[in-house]
């Protein structure tokens, strides 16, 4: 294989890995808030309690988010150099202020919360851990902006051989990003919530700790049900952005060949990329892609077949990936709705307990199939209609690259397991009694 | 004069960089020399643990503004040093999980496993770091495209090692201070007595270094041109005098504020030594890459400028007050809570 090659596989081991850590910390650092928020102003020792339960898993999850995104900081100098000369006026700056803004202020926080328990009060406990989530979710809005760019470059212009920043505000505050921050931030929201709902219902089911995990079962849900709405009625929204901006991958992710006007939408498809047509079609609603993508059911859509395949991106993945991550979405939604309808007696249903535990996993599927289409789907550019991916890698020898993509499979594997590993032992142990809680010193230490 | 501006805030990122997580690194190259029972080792990590994050974000943030200032620079340094770096990101790695987990593991053989890699995590960046740096000072073998024609070897030439071992006698020194002032009992007359051994082979190669400097690299030419920037290495040696005044005193505080001043004017000597270039060509000095010919369009860094000059003093502000905060911590306790009471209580997660 060649740099190229490598470096792509390097790229999306190592984004892939990180974003398997990023929604929870997105999440769940807003539940933990919530949580000592409501400790803070009832006194009701429950919510301490979650706080510290979800808290320790919290820790552990922000850890690894946090050392897998320092090699993504540099990745672009490393892997992308050509990238980075050619848009580093403007990406380059997006990056900087999320680590300006956003990184100092989670890092440097997320210690006082962990070692702050005793020595400051409720109230200011809380505020830290707002803190941290407010900086979590700040950070998310700056990389996807810097990722909206590339996906829809603005507010530039080709100077002295590269791209030149001419309206910084135009990046900032264009309609790709705001769908992008929406979509993805709210998709993180449905990683946490259902990762604590999955976990309520594993303790639910062996009838433990029934009033706590009751509760925090009810704070998940209450996430999950605002988010999900967001994310399945947004989502149309974000397909029509791309319908608009980015002609082949919409095409791609349809496996839609031939320009139409009233395209219609099939229920159950096939692609056959090879041949360039689809092997099965089923389920035709007609009209139906025009009326999704431009609200006009009389809309021409354009069709692969339109781009040199030069141009075009790699449409099973991308179609495979856009198909799995909606029906997980509708998926979510149903679900959702079935255990607001009960969630008074959850604990008596053991088939929804269940679906719910189960579920842990799909939102994860969900987001990495969400990152797929939206990068491969990309391809060939690296940043849509300017550069191609091919001429942003860096000059390097393939050895090298590959000897670095053989070290991040096996360090991130490790770490995968080790952490996969704290967080079930953690999880299954349930919340420990206020008694085994560090009294002994004025001031508990967490690692030693 | 946004480009100098910029430079200068470059090399003053670094610095602060390094004074803060120098600590770190040294802490954790030092650790396995100075505790002995396993409530010394929870002390030494109990010395770093709240601060080593908020530390890093420096690193993350001299990188980020690297890319946003001279993008040029940040795509060839880094696409040059590629695997020196990547050992440095995977050690930084490793350093980090260490930190977080050794806690949640109880048998022995998982202790010393996060035991070794939390001191490979911390040896390796700061001799690669210093590596890394005496190779910017000596020049680098890139061709007018900005390509890297050695390999990773070519920077382990005798300069390039002399600066690593002179970075993490550094951070050694750095690190003991800092932990002879939160440490108790044994460890800390461990700590105490190894910066005050340290000092001397430190002082010996900051001369070496010195001295060949002088023949390897171009550094001391900005010198000549203007003598007045010659406060900086006199403030370099001044320090350096001072922390063993200090040591000898037992002024801790005193030693590692002497001490950071030391990590912060070293690299400042260098930084001001190579300006205007950001990274200097061996193969011929058209190729270097300066603070001119690699940097953003102006708008870029005028916007980046308002940032900084906003955000970095209250990232200060609020850095400096959770700094405060731990020590309050510390002298809160009392004298007969031991760090070995302290870590007893801690088995919670
Ligand atoms: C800020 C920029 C940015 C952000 C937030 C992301 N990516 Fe990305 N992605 C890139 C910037 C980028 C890139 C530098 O532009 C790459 C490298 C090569 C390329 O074509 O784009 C890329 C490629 C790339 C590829 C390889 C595509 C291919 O070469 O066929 C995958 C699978 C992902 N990314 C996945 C992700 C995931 C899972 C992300 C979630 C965190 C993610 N990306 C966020
Ligand atoms: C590919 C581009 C990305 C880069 C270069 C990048 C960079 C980084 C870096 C350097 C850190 C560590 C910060 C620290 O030490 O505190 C980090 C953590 C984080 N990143 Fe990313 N990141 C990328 C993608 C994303 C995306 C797409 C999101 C969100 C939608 C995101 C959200 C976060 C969050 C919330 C953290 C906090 C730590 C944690 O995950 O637990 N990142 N990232
Ligand atoms: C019916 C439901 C959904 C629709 C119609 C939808 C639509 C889309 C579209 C069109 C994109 C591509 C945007 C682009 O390339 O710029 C996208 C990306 C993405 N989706 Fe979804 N989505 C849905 C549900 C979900 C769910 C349930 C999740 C996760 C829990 C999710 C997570 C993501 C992520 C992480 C991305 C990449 C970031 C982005 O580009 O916004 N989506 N989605």
């Amino acid at each position: 294989m060649d740099t190229l090659m490598l470096s792509r596989l390097q790229f999306a081991a190592a984004t892939f890995f990180h974003f398997l850590f990023v929604p929870l910390t997105l999440g769940l650092s807003i539940l933990i808030a919530v949580m000592e928020t409501i400790y803070a102003r009832t006194g009701n020792e429950e919510y301490r309690n979650m706080a510290r339960f979800w808290g320790k898993i919290f820790l552990i999850n922000f850890a690894i988010g946090v050392v897998t995104g320092i090699t993504l900081e540099f990745q672009f100098g490393t892997n992308w150099s050509r990238y980075s000369q050619y848009v580093g006026d403007i990406f380059g700056s997006l990056l900087a202020i999320e680590a300006t803004v956003a990184f100092f202020l989670e890092s440097t926080f997320i210690a006082v919360w962990a070692f702050g328990w005793k020595r400051l009060s409720p109230k200011a406990h809380a505020f830290v851990m707002w803190l941290v989530a407010g900086a979590s979710n700040v950070s998310a809005l700056w990389i996807l902006i810097a990722n909206s760019w590339m996906q829809h470059p603005v507010g530039f212009a080709i100077r002295n051989g590269r791209a030149e920043l001419t309206d910084f505000f135009a990046i900032v505050t264009q309609s790709y990003a705001i769908h992008e921050i929406i979509h993805t931030v709210s998709a993180a929201y449905i990683v946490s919530a259902f990762f604590v709902m999955g976990i309520s219902c594993w303790h639910l089911l062996k009838k433990q700790h029934l009033s706590f995990f009751k509760k925090s079962f009810k704070l998940g849900l209450n996430m999950a049900l605002a988010a999900t709405l967001i994310v399945v009625i947004q989502g149309h929204a974000n397909g029509a952005k791309v319908a608009r901006d980015q002609p082949t991958k919409l095409a791609a992710m349809e496996s839609f060949w031939d320009t139409k006007k009233s395209a219609p939408q099939y229920m159950f498809v096939i692609p056959d990329p090879a041949n360039e047509r689809n092997l099965v079609e089923l389920g035709e609603i007609p009209g139906g892609l025009s009326m999704l993508a431009y609200h006009d059911p009389n809309a021409e859509v354009k069709g692969l077949k339109d781009f040199a395949p030069s141009e075009r991106p790699p449409v099973t993945i991308t179609f495979v990936a856009f198909r799995l991550m909606m029906m997980l979405g509708f998926f979510f939604l149903f679900l959702v709705i079935a255990g607001w309808l009960r969630r008074d007696t959850i604990e008596q249903r053991p088939l929804l307990l269940k679906a719910f535990l189960y579920s842990l996993p799909l939102p994860y599927i969900a987001c990495e199939a969400g990152w797929t289409l939206a990068e491969v789907g990309r391809q060939p550019w690296v940043v849509y209609g300017m550069m191609k991916t091919a001429d942003a890698v860096s000059p390097i020898a393939a050895s090298q690259v590959g000897i670095s993509l053989l070290a991040f499979i096996v360090v991130y594997t490790f770490l995968g397991l080790v952490a996969f590993y704290l967080m079930a032992s953690h999880a299954r142990k349930g919340p420990e009694p206020e008694a085994a809680w560090p009294e002994a010193a004025t001031e508990e230490v967490k690692y030693a | 004069m946004l480009e100098t501006i910029w430079f200068a805030l470059w090399g003053i990122l670094w610095a602060v960089y390094f004074v803060l997580d120098g600590f770190d690194l040294g802490i954790g190259t030092l650790g396995p020399f100075v505790a002995g029972t396993e409530d010394e080792k929870r002390a030494v990590y109990d010395s770093m643990a709240p601060y080593w994050n908020g530390n890093e974000v420096w690193l993350i943030t001299a990188g980020g503004v690297t890319f946003a200032a001279f993008p040029k620079t940040y795509a060839v340094m880094f696409s040059s040093l590629y695997s020196a770096l990547l050992l440095i990101l995977f050690a930084l790695i490793v350093r980090g999980v260490s930190m977080e987990f050794r806690s949640k593991f109880t048998s022995g053989f998982w202790k010393r496993f996060w035991d070794t890699s939390l001191w490979i995590g911390n040896f390796l960046p700061a001799l690669l770091f210093g590596v890394a740096f005496a190779n910017f000072f000596r020049g680098i073998l890139i061709d007018g495209e900005g390509v890297y024609q050695g390999t990773l070897f070519s920077l382990l030439n005798v300069y390039g090692l002399m600066g690593g071992v002179l970075f993490v006698l550094i951070f050694l020194v750095h690190g003991a201070l800092w932990l002879t002032i939160h440490s108790k009992g044994p460890l800390r007359q461990r700590a105490a007595r190894a910066a005050g051994t340290l000092w001397y082979p430190l002082l010996a190669m900051a001369v070496v270094f010195l001295v060949a400097t002088y023949f390897s690299t171009k550094l001391y030419e900005n010198y000549l041109k203007s003598p007045f920037l010659l406060v900086i290495p006199a403030a370099a040696v001044g320090s350096l005098l001072m922390i063993r005044v200090f040591v000898a005193q037992s002024h801790w505080w005193k030693a590692w504020t002497a001490s950071a001043v030391f990590v912060a004017t070293v690299t400042l000597f260098g930084v001001t030594g190579l300006y205007p270039n950001l990274l200097v060509s061996s193969i011929d000095p058209m190729f270097s890459l300066t603070a001119f010919n690699s940097s953003s369009s102006p708008l870029t860094l005028k916007i980046m400028l308002g940032v900084a000059l906003v955000f970095v003093p209250i990232v200060i502000a609020y850095q400096v007050w959770v700094y405060r905060f731990f020590a309050r911590k510390e002298n809160s306790v009392a004298p007969e809570v031991g760090p070995g009471q302290e870590a007893a209580a801690a088995r919670i997660g």
